[in-house]
């Protein structure tokens, strides 16, 4: 458990809802939801989540702040907005998820192996050091997230497709050595720094 | 008047009726078998000049009684409302060439159809008087209020607004019931956000200052009789005085007691003064006045609080109640608020299976949401006397225990309807004693309050028309007709006082109350003929029918409601009304000319209650639904005035299948008499074994419950009665 994790646990007790409007983007909502269940009958991956949002919100609620902040749960979401469109109470259960989820990976509580966890990590951090995404540097990276054997199998399995992208000029094989991102990557940088000072400061998290 | 009876008859050729029909043929079968003196036929019958016409000849040629071949008794009301003659109507419109094919094939048997009905109106029409109205009748217009709450008052000063006096007695020492007892009241207007002043001082005041309104504190009726119009009522204090008033009719607004929730010690209630139920919490909340609310029990500030919804109601458990009682979930969010708005940090928990929020209160929901009130879908089994409220959380699947400093019980309204009359039966006419239990003390020989319908709440016709109750001139409006909060009961009250007030109008012109709004017949009965065997006084459903010393039944005109359920009732058949009787209806089918055993046309007789099964066969003729050419449809006062001398008649006849459609019975019932199809149905239940000696086959009679909205379903049945002819064959009594 990361010294912020602890904190919060000192500061909150019991009051874990408090926590989550505080600390979660769109956290406020939690409190509206009604417990209809329409989220968690709509979304396509329901079945293969632990905790449905609906339930999510109720644990939230009932203050099981670490079996929420430790589940795979909301890295689930694939951001198919089928929750918010039919929400009768017109929570924006999508970014709540989202919210949860990186209130979570910032606390350094999140599942460490979770696939969508590390990909957007390795996205985040492609993205951020270029300001813009070098694809190929993304894909050879997310081949080989789960190791070398796994990189060679996937490489495989993806060389129809590359080597079709690359026919069509749809991929630039030399982009590892060529990638340039934007200009001015020390003004972004030191945005995202002074971003990540602030959020720290607010939530309490630095 | 039946040595002056003269008969016109009016054949309409308006609406296709001249091109489908040789109404020559029928004015000339008005004129030969309908004995009609007067016979003409018109373009358009119910147009200015028609009418006119109708009326000269009253006024000129001395007609007294009228037979209408045009459209349904239901259409053009107003046009052939002649209040001085005798009239009936035979249905050519909706009933015959609406519902008939317009072929060539067909013509002939469309218009034995039509004579018929021509047949069957002059025939009805000779066996009418014409109505005089009830003589007995008492115009007084002053409208008794049972109870001072939110609804006595409402409907004390909806009466005095529209212009009646009003006696208000309530049973404690001031006004207000049980919305005075409240902190506050879920809102009744827009944003629904916050918990709103009860307003009941300003109600209080407005009754005070009203002089149509005489108040009467700390009393109760002790001896009520009459009838609308003509009901007295003996007013008795507490201290003792008694006086008699005479009013017009009565609103009973008794309202409702609070569950008793010592019942409830599994949930902790008795097992310490922290568990409360809801009026519990509303003394808290006002003696906090908008402060921070204090526990019973060391008067310590509460910081956290979980509600209880649905204690003791919609259970099965013995002794606990299997209702909703529809307010409290509103009632709980209110007290949440309490709360919150006090001291935004105090953690409120309802918890709940199904949460209701009738009116606007989802927006009330939404706002406590808002404001930080939690909602707990999860059922409470336990509540120790430290306050652990074990309960089983439905979202998460688990069993929790939390520990408030308070807990609120949400408890349910039982109906202050008085004694239940089918346990308590009526004293014996010389022993009447006033029953302390008894909200109205009727000297009815049916009991002394008002039928209870489910669950002890009182009397009204729940599923059609929530303000006719089975006693004439009393209505029941509030928590004590069914659960319900404030602004509901305001509504209710409105209605009811509204329907008091038109039962007092139609009273004092001896017209009949509701449903039959305005008719002037009423029931006589021939004392020669009478065996005073207590059928009607028994079957009446609204306990009009009293018994004298020599046990001969004496009629309460003014209660009334002109159903005929005793006329059916009668095994003598000496009770009748002006325009209709056993011998009204049974010439009626009498008068259908009989085609022979060989001729392969079979006759359905239908009884069609004229509330629902008669509009319905009107409907489908007016969606041109078809059905069997051999049907004759009298339409009935309600089901429950079918006697059984007419079916017997039918058969005798040589009708072949007799149908009979009345309403839905039953706990649901839909009939507007209560009663009136469920007797039918008993007394065709028992009719089969005579069918049978006399060799006839029972399934030749039917009944059907029908309602309105069954338009494609009537014909079906009449159809399925014709298969049923079809496949049995003849009735073997043609022809004798």
């Amino acid at each position: 458990m990361s010294d912020a994790n602890t904190a919060m646990v000192e500061k909150y007790r019991n009051n874990f809802l408090k926590e989550v409007e505080a600390n979660v983007e769109e956290g406020e909502w939690v409190k509206m939801c009604m417990q209809c269940g329409v989220c968690s009958g709509s979304c396509p991956f329901g079945p293969h989540w632990e905790h449905p949002p609906q339930e999510i919100f109720m644990m939230i609620r009932a203050g099981k702040r670490d079996e929420v902040l430790h589940s795979d749960s909301m890295w689930m979401c694939t951001s198919c907005y089928n929750c918010i469109v039919r929400c009768p109470r017109e929570l924006p259960i999508t970014h709540i998820m989202h919210g949860l989820a990186n209130y979570a990976h910032r606390l350094g509580i999140a599942p460490k192996m979770n696939p969508t966890r590390r990909f957007a990590k390795i996205f985040w951090d492609n993205i951020t050091k270029s300001g813009r995404v070098n694809e190929l540097s993304l894909s050879l990276k997310l081949y080989r997230m789960d190791g070398w054997v796994s990189f060679v199998k996937k490489g495989l399995q993806m060389a129809g497709v590359g080597l079709g992208m690359f026919k069509t000029g749809r991929l630039d094989a030399m982009a590892l050595f060529t990638h340039k991102g934007i200009e001015g990557k020390k003004g972004l940088h030191a945005m995202l720094k002074k971003a990540y000072e602030i959020e720290d400061k607010r939530k309490g998290l630095a | 008047m039946a040595a002056e009876m003269k008969i016109g008859a009016y054949v309409c050729k308006g609406c296709g009726l001249g091109e489908r029909l040789d109404c020559a043929q029928l004015a000339q079968i008005a004129q030969k078998e309908g004995k009609a003196q007067v016979v003409r036929e018109h373009e358009f019958l119910c147009n200015a000049d028609g009418v006119a016409t109708i009326r000269k000849d009253i006024d000129g040629e001395g007609v007294n009684h009228v037979v209408i071949a045009a459209c349904s008794r239901r259409s053009k009301v107003e046009a052939f409302n002649f209040e001085d003659v005798a009239v009936a109507r035979a249905n050519l419109r909706e009933g015959v060439i609406w519902s008939q094919p317009d072929t060539d094939e067909a013509r002939e048997l469309t218009q034995e159809m039509a004579g018929d009905y021509v047949r069957m109106a002059c025939a009805e029409v000779l066996k009418m008087q014409i109505p005089r109205g009830n003589p007995n009748h008492g115009s007084n217009k002053r409208i008794l209020v049972v109870g001072g709450g939110i609804s006595g008052m409402t409907a004390a000063l909806e009466a005095s607004k529209t212009g009646y006096d009003v006696l208000l007695v309530e049973k404690t020492g001031a006004l207000g019931g049980m919305a005075a007892k409240l902190h506050k009241r879920v809102p009744d207007h827009e944003p629904y956000a916050d918990p709103a002043d009860t307003l009941v001082a300003d109600m209080i005041k407005a009754v005070e200052a009203d002089k149509h309104i005489t108040v009467h504190l700390n009393s109760t009726l002790s001896r009520t009789s009459g009838a609308p119009g003509q009901f007295s009522a003996d007013i008795s204090q507490e201290s003792g005085g008694t006086q008699t008033e005479n009013i017009g009719a009565i609103v009973q607004a008794s309202g409702f007691t609070p569950y008793d929730a010592s019942k409830l010690d599994y949930l902790g209630y008795g097992k310490s003064p922290d568990v409360v139920d809801q009026l519990g919490l509303e003394e808290l909340a006002k003696a906090a006045n908008g402060g921070p609310i204090n526990r019973p029990s060391d008067g310590k500030e509460v910081g956290s609080v979980v509600f209880i919804q649905c204690a003791g109601q919609r259970s099965d458990k013995d002794g606990e109640l299997s209702y909703c009682s529809g307010h409290c979930c509103n009632t709980s969010i209110k007290q949440a608020m309490y709360f919150k708005d006090a001291n935004p940090e105090v953690d409120t928990n309802v918890l709940y299976t199904d949460l209701r929020t009738p009116g606007n209160g989802e927006d009330f929901y939404r706002s406590a949401q808002r404001k930080g009130v939690i909602f707990t879908k999860g059922k409470a089994s336990e509540v120790d006397g430290s306050l652990n409220v074990k309960f089983k959380d439905l979202i998460l699947n688990e069993e929790v225990t939390t520990q408030p400093d308070l807990v609120v019980l949400a408890t349910g309204q039982v109906a202050n309807a008085g004694v239940d009359i089918e346990a308590v039966p009526q004293d014996e006419p010389d022993q009447w004693k006033a029953n302390s239990g008894s909200v109205l003390n009727l000297v009815y020989r049916q009991g002394k309050d008002m039928p209870h319908l489910r669950h002890g709440f009182s009397d009204s016709h729940f599923i059609c028309f929530p303000y006719e109750s089975r006693r004439t001139g009393i209505y029941a409006c509030g928590p004590v007709r069914r659960p319900m909060d404030i602004a509901q009961a305001m509504e209710d009250a409105t209605g009811a006082v509204l329907k008091a007030i038109q039962s007092v109008e139609n009273a004092a012109e001896g017209r009949a109350a509701h449903p039959r709004s305005g008719d002037l017949s009423f029931p006589e009965f021939r004392k020669e003929g009478c065996t005073q065997c207590k059928r009607c006084t028994v079957e009446c459903p609204f306990g009009a029918i009293d018994e004298d010393e020599e046990r001969y039944p004496v009629f309460n005109e003014g209660r009334c409601r002109r159903c005929g359920t005793c006329m059916g009732a009668c095994p003598v058949r000496v009770i009748s009304f002006e325009n209709y009787s056993v011998d009204s209806v049974g010439s009626q089918l009498k008068a259908v000319d009989m085609p022979d055993e060989f001729d392969e046309k079979p006759r359905i007789l239908v009884l069609a209650c004229e509330n629902d099964a008669y509009p319905a066969l009107d409907m489908a003729g007016m969606n041109r639904i078809q059905y069997s050419a051999f049907v004759r449809v009298i339409p009935v006062r309600c089901l429950g005035s079918v006697n059984t001398i007419w079916i017997s008649d039918a058969m005798n006849s040589g009708y072949d299948s007799v149908v009979l459609m009345g309403c839905k019975h039953g706990d649901d019932y839909q009939c507007h008499f209560m009663k009136g199809s469920e007797l039918a149905n008993t007394r065709m239940s028992k009719i089969g074994d005579t069918l049978q000696q006399l060799n006839i086959e029972p399934e030749r009679v039917i009944t059907h419950e029908v309602a309105i909205t069954d338009v494609e379903r009537v014909p079906q049945l009449i159809n399925d009665a014709a298969k049923i002819v079809d496949d049995i064959g003849m009735n073997p009594f043609k022809g004798f």
